[in-house]
Order: C-alpha cells, then structure tokens, then sequence
C-alpha cells in the first residue's frame, strides 16, 4: 500500500493538493485540498453592492469574465432590472462571455492538459523544416528545458508526427487564445478583468467598426476551432482511447444554463439559454432545476456542523479548525443530497438530454467518427470533447449574435440602488455551473455568497460519506507508477479545476490555525 | 550578470539568430504564485512583441533567454519534482535567478492561509518560499498589485494579514533589489519591458523608479494626462450614464489620480483599453487598490493633484 501526494498541482488554477492511498495497483481512497484563501467573501461585506462585479473577477484571472457575468446577472435581480437589459447590453454580455470560454477552452487544451500526452522533449530529435518545430529543437539543444522539465515520465504514446503536429499547434495556440483575449477587449476594455459589464448592461456602445473588428477576430478563431482544436482532440482521443474509460466521476450533471437569447424573462431559470438549464444523468434524460434544492454540507470540511446542509442565499461561515473527519477547506455543494458535476460535459449534456437539435447532431457525429457510445462521454476524454464541441457552438453562435447588434441604440439601462434586496445570479463559467447571491441592507453589501464550479468539482465528501465529483472519478483508477502517477494528473486536469475560485469564500473567524497542519 | 551584452551589429545578430544558438544566454527565473487569482500569468502570455513563444522558447532579446524553471500555470511538472526546483534555486543557485511573485503574501497565523507543497515532509507557506527565494534572488519583481502593494486579499479587513512583497523583505531586512509592476492585472509590456530594460541596461537606479518603486517608464504620467476624453473634462462635458460620450469622471473615474500608461499604449494588442470601452478607469495600478469603494463614485476633489 502506497500514498501518493501530488503539491503543487500544476497547470490548473490555484493551489491544489491531492493525497490517494493506492493498494493493490488501485486507488482506495484519495483526498483533495485546496491550499489558499484570501476571504473575498468578508472583503465584499459592507460595501457598495456595484463593485461586487469589479471585486468577484479577481476571485480568479482565469475565469474573471464569468464571475462578471454572474454577479451583474445577481445585481440586475437585486435591483429590479433583469428583464429590462437592453437587447445590446444582452448581446454584448454574451459575445464577452462567449469570448471569454473561447480563450479558456484552447488555453486549457494546449497549455494546461496537453501536456500529460504531448512530449515536447521528443522535438530533440526533429528533422523537418517547420519553422516553429525548429526553434523548439534549438531551444531543446540550448538544455534549459524548463518549463517542460521536470515532468512525470509517462506513456507519451502519440505516434511521431501527430506529436510533433500537436507541439506545433500548442505554440500556435497561444497565438490564438491571445486573439480570443483581444477579441474580448474590443468590447470589454481589457482581458484579464474586463471593465465593460456592469449592472443595467455595459458601458460599450456598438459601432459597425467594432462589429466588423470582433466579427473577423472570431472568423480566425472559428477555423481554428473547426481545423486544428476539434481534430487535435480527436486524434489524442483516438490514442488514448483507454481515458474513454478512466475516470468515469459520479455520472450526474448539472448545468445553470448559459448565453440569454431573450432578455424579457426575469426567472433565470426559465430563461431561453444557448445552454440549457438542467439536470441529467447516464440515462440522458433532462430535468428541471430548482436552485432552492442546492445546499452545501460541510461534514468533512473546517467548519461547525451547525451550518450543514444551507441554501447558498442562507450560507455562513464557522470555522472549527482540526475537527474531526475533516480534510478541506471547500464546502460540499449538493443537489438534492445528491452529488453532481459541473463543467462542459454537463452543459452540453444536459442541453443534448433538453432535446436541442444542433447539439444532438454534432455530438451524435461526432461520437460516431470515434465509433463511440453515449455513456463514454463520462470520462477524462469525454470531457476534453465535450469542451471543445462547446467552443464549437459558442464561436458559431457568437458569428450570429454579433450581427444582431444595432449601433445607435442603448446598451445600458440606469436604476436606483435598492436599500433592502435580494439577488441570484446563475451562469456558465468555462468550468461549469456558477451561482452569485447578494443580500443589501441599508444599500450595502450584507452578505455575498458564490459557489463555484470547482466547488462542486473539488469538493470533499458531504454529509452522507458521498465523495465528491474528482473524488469519484479518481477511486479505483489503476496506477501503473506510483513515482509518476499520470492517470490522477489526467483525470485531475480533465477537471480543469479552478482552486481560488472554489476557497475564495472561506473565511477565518478566530481560532488558532498557526497549530494547525494543513494536510 | 545582468551587465549590458557587448554591443552588436546587425550581421553579429543575424548570425547567432543562424549560426551560435549555443551563444544564447539563459537567464534563471522563479515564478512564485501566492494570494492571487493567476491573472497576471494570463495578461503576460498576451504579450505580442516579443510574443509568448519568443519569450519562453526563443529570446526575449538577441542571445538572451529567460528560462522559466518554475511557472505554476505553465509547467509541466507537478509535485514533488518541481517542489525541487525551488529548493535547488535558493540553495545551489544562490544571486544565480531572478524572482518573480504574483500575488501578496498571507502572514496571519504564520502564513498559513497559504501553502505550497512540502519541504522536509512539512507544509512551506508561501511566506516562507518567499522569504528563502527572495533572499538568495539577484533581483525581486513584484508582479501585480496584489504583489506590489497588497492589492484584493489585502482590502480591508484585510482577512488573511497579507502584505506586498515589498513589506515582507522590509521586515525580514533583505536588501535585494525590488522592482514594483502594479496592476490588476499589469500590463504585458511593463513586465516583458522591464525584464528587457534590466538584460540591457542592468538593474534599474533608483532615479529609475518612483515612490513606490514603480518604474516610470511606464507609470511616470496619469492616466487623466493622456485620456482621449481629457478635452470633455476641460470643457466640463461629463457623462451622466454609461454608453454617452463625454468625461467619466462624473461616473468615478480615478484617470486623475492613477499612474500608468494605458491611454498610450492600449491593451490586448491595441484592441482597447477600460475608458476606451466606455468604463471607467478604476485605478489598479494605485497602492489603495482595492481599498477604493464605491468604485462609481466620484473621485473627491480633495484627493485629486492640484495641477488637475
């Protein structure tokens, strides 16, 4: 019997530690802690509920456009405005967040996960003229390999040109997610941390420059999506056809929806999304959300029991450092009591399981070119295809919501701050579902909750001794080297896990942590 | 090390770009993330000239390379192998790589609010590793507000007691050579700009810097003394909502009392910059952010430069 401790968990967002004990070739049981927080959640607290979209982006430079989104979606609920966003204040929203999961997706692909498959060092021995490859073998005969050493040594297994394709196509996207990023700023002002989503719409006014500008950005994009993402996916699938059956997590999926095509409907839930809201599991068949069956439990994380079991609208933070049975600082979101996973993988199939034509066409084909069924979508491999059909559908959509933009009239919608209200605010982050929940009093901030994607993804077992999602989809995995245990790093980056998101809420009340060990 | 290369022609660069790749230098570089949101590792990658690729696998300038031994978000490995690289660097390295935080630092309860893997099977905060790197280091970069000056998890009331990079060497008494580059996030091209500055020039002089060790090469002017929408201001034309022409002071514009090039030098490959979408600026680069709310309130009069 082994234990393997991972820390730092790379080419992810934040500071994860994962701990498994491996008995007989097979993980027995594993443990997944988050290593940072800063209490955002308190520095929120008092202030004026308009910079709750400003400060929210910062809980993660990653993912800065989603919390935007949420928060002014919980804003305009809060102050009364929901249906009356302006058509271009609702576009503009979208093609920001659609802009945004674009330059995710490929940065995640390429330079987060790539690399448990691709082996850059095999560039030593290139022999071709391909200017990029050749600078990358000059720059491996230099011997200063780092960033790409050290590594786990595993079963880079890609035959030799399909490697080499695939290291060529890392460097050119990161060309691409950049233009992703600066497509973004041509209406929302800079990326990281845009500034042009704000409560009542933005502060960008279309104008056909602006328009023609985002429209050719999002071309480019396009046939590197359609000619390069979707069949590099495709290809390392087809070699590591085995990751079809690793990883396999809870097999429930929960998806808030995403992108408003209609802005007259106040209930989020009911609104008409480009992403269905939803629940599903391995039978596809789609259900309804009702965000009042969310809670979180904290049984195996630091705080008091007594506050097990909240809607996030109602959530409050104890802490009880040390206590028993405990191993995370991240609470355990549930639906229903049950466990469910959040991402890519659960907003295309819960929009596939709500019937939408176009989703089940392309999913439907595309699994038939890998000679695939349905249910090996829940896996580590069907989540890297589920993530790039859905930059698939998002930078089509976008061709069209950018030309329904009409320069002249309003993108923004003025109101009054409430002195007493409430708010929600549901959307999908690149990484899966998000939720934003804002009490005011007195026109003030008196409490702000978020549960993030990776929350639900990350979190430790709940009340009921379920483990989380990564948890699930981790036990049981064969390990072939304990040394260098590749299969948890692949499943863990299949994730796309977003640690300062997920801790960013936890915040230290007293108690004595400098006689606490963390792990 | 970072003395000025010999001076080349035009044929000496051609060649080695050709001939001597061996004859590129490699500069060490440690990239420590803290309390921060990975921001500003995503505005770097967007840097474009140098891009990304020339900087991490080409040159950043003619027969100079930075090697990034360890970037959290870019790395291959994970674990203990690259917990290794650390403790090589401030062990067997020493003045040998130049150290770059993003973030700021947790010190309440002894850092523990913040951990980064093992070191002699025990939890290192990230108070530690920075007190370790920074004091073997040739030179220290703060990247980032949260770095330079606190920033987010440092807003009152301030949950976590983080403190600037800055603030931490002050009182551990390490003398090694900080730069400043604010932001939420910073710009590409203050950090490439500032690494390139330092291979050609050496360290920056003090003169080089401001009060808070800015360079000001980048943050010497306000954002109010380039704003396109500057002749608005003059003329008194304010706008009253988002989405009017006119100066955003009104709305709470911080242009007047912030420090950074932005106006001039745009971002995202020029595409835009915060007042150029119609927002305001809200003054990232600034030693109070985020102690600033509410942000769309108008700047008082008693805070603005009396040249204003």
């Amino acid at each position: 019997m082994g234990k393997i401790i991972i820390d730092p968990v790379t080419r992810i967002e934040g500071h994860l530690r994962i701990e498994a004990v491996v008995d007989g070739g097979k993980v027995k049981e594993v443990k997944s802690s988050g290593m940072l927080f800063r209490g955002l959640e308190l520095i929120l607290r008092g202030r004026d509920p308009r910079d709750a979209q400003m400060i929210t982006q910062r809980i993660c430079g990653v993912c800065p456009t989603s919390h935007s989104i949420a928060a002014t979606l919980n804003l305009d609920s809060a102050f009364g405005i929901a249906d009356k966003i302006p058509d271009n204040g609702r576009i503009i929203r979208n093609l920001i967040l659609g802009a945004a999961h674009v330059s995710d997706h490929i940065l995640h692909f390429y330079h987060l996960a790539a690399l448990d498959y691709v082996d850059v060092v095999k560039l030593a021995s290139y022999e071709g003229k391909d200017p990029i490859l050749s600078s990358l073998k000059s720059f491996i005969a230099r011997g200063e390999l780092g960033p790409f050493v050290p590594r786990y040594e595993a079963d880079y297994r890609l035959p030799k040109d399909v490697n080499e394709q695939a290291v060529a196509h890392y460097v050119v996207a990161l060309e691409m997610r950049r233009k992703a990023q600066e497509m973004l700023a041509i209406f929302g002002g800079k990326m990281p941390h845009n500034v042009g989503v704000v409560p009542g719409g933005v502060t960008c006014t279309p104008t056909v420059d602006n328009i023609v500008s985002f429209l050719w950005k999002l071309r480019e994009l396009q046939e590197f999506v359609d000619n390069v993402y979707l069949p590099d996916v495709l290809a390392i699938a087809r070699v590591y056809s085995d990751y079809f059956e690793i990883g396999r997590g809870c097999g429930n999926l929960l998806s808030y929806g995403s992108f408003d095509l209609d802005g007259k409907e106040a209930d989020l839930t009911k609104r008409n999304r480009l992403f269905k809201s939803g629940i599903t599991s391995s039978d596809l068949k789609h259900n309804k959300l009702d965000p009042t069956r969310i809670a979180e439990e904290v049984r195996h994380s630091w705080y008091s029991d007594s506050i097990t079991g909240r809607h996030p609208s109602q959530g409050d933070v104890i802490l009880q450092e040390g206590k028993q049975g405990a191993y995370s600082w991240l609470k355990s979101p549930r639906y229903n009591g049950m466990v469910f996973e959040v991402g890519p993988l659960a907003r295309l199939m819960v929009t596939y399981a709500y019937g939408d034509t176009r989703v089940r066409s392309l999913v439907d084909s595309t699994l038939s070119a890998l000679n695939c069924g349905r249910e090996r979508m829940f896996s580590v491999m069907g989540r890297h295809l589920a993530r790039a059909l859905v930059t698939k559908l998002i930078a089509d959509s976008m061709s069209e919501w950018v030309l329904e933009l009409k320069p002249g009239e309003p993108v923004y919608r003025a109101y009054d701050l409430p002195s007493e209200a409430e708010g929600m605010g549901l959307v999908e982050a690149a990484r899966g579902a998000l939720g934003h929940w804002i009490k005011i009093k007195e026109k003030k901030i008196a409490n702000y909750q978020v549960i993030t994607p990776s929350t639900w993804n990350i979190s430790p077992r709940d009340d009921r001794d379920q483990p989380g999602p990564l948890e699930q989809a981790i036990l049981g995995t064969k390990i072939k080297d304990e040394h260098n245990p590749v299969e948890i790093v692949r499943i863990i980056r299949s994730f796309d896990p977003c640690l300062a998101c997920s801790v960013h809420l936890f915040t230290p009340k007293g108690g004595d942590l400098g006689k606490f060990r963390v792990c | 090390m970072f003395k000025r290369p010999k001076p080349k022609t035009t044929r000496d660069v051609q060649a080695s770009s050709h001939v001597t790749r061996s004859q590129v230098k490699e500069y060490p570089a440690i990239w420590l993330q803290a309390a921060g949101c990975t921001g500003c590792s995503v505005s770097i990658l967007n840097v474009v000239n140098p891009s990304i690729k020339n900087v991490l696998i080409d040159e950043v300038l003619p027969g100079c390379h930075v090697t990034l031994r360890f970037q959290p978000t870019l790395m291959a490995g994970a674990g203990d192998p690259v917990i290794e690289v650390l403790i090589d660097a401030c062990e067997r390295q020493k003045k040998g790589y130049i150290l770059i935080v993003e973030g700021a630092i947790p010190t309440a309860k002894e850092g523990i609010h913040g951990v980064i893997g093992e070191r002699d099977g025990k939890p290192t905060t990230m108070l530690s590793w920075v007190e370790t790197l920074s004091k073997e280091a040739l030179a220290v970069i703060a990247l980032g507000s949260c770095a330079a000056f606190g920033g987010i998890p440092a807003a009152h009331p301030n949950p976590t007691q983080c403190r600037s990079v800055g603030e931490i060497l002050a009182a551990r008494k390490i003398d090694t050579p900080l730069v400043n580059i604010p932001g939420c996030p910073p710009h590409p091209d203050w950090f490439v700009g500032t690494i390139a500055n330092i291979l050609l020039s050496g360290l920056p002089r003090a003169e080089d810097l401001d009060e808070y060790k800015r360079p000001k090469l980048f943050y010497g002017q306000t954002i109010h003394e380039n704003c396109p929408r500057r002749a608005y201001y003059d003329e008194n034309k304010f706008a009253k909502k988002f989405g009017e022409p006119g100066c955003n002071y009104e709305l709470g514009c911080r242009g007047p009392v912030t420090h950074a090039d932005c106006p001039l030098r745009l971002w995202n490959d020029k595409a835009n910059w915060c007042v150029g979408c119609g927002a305001t600026c809200i003054g990232c680069t600034e030693p109070d952010f985020f102690d600033i709310s509410p942000l769309y309130q108008k700047v008082t009069q008693a805070v603005l430069p009396q040249e204003v």
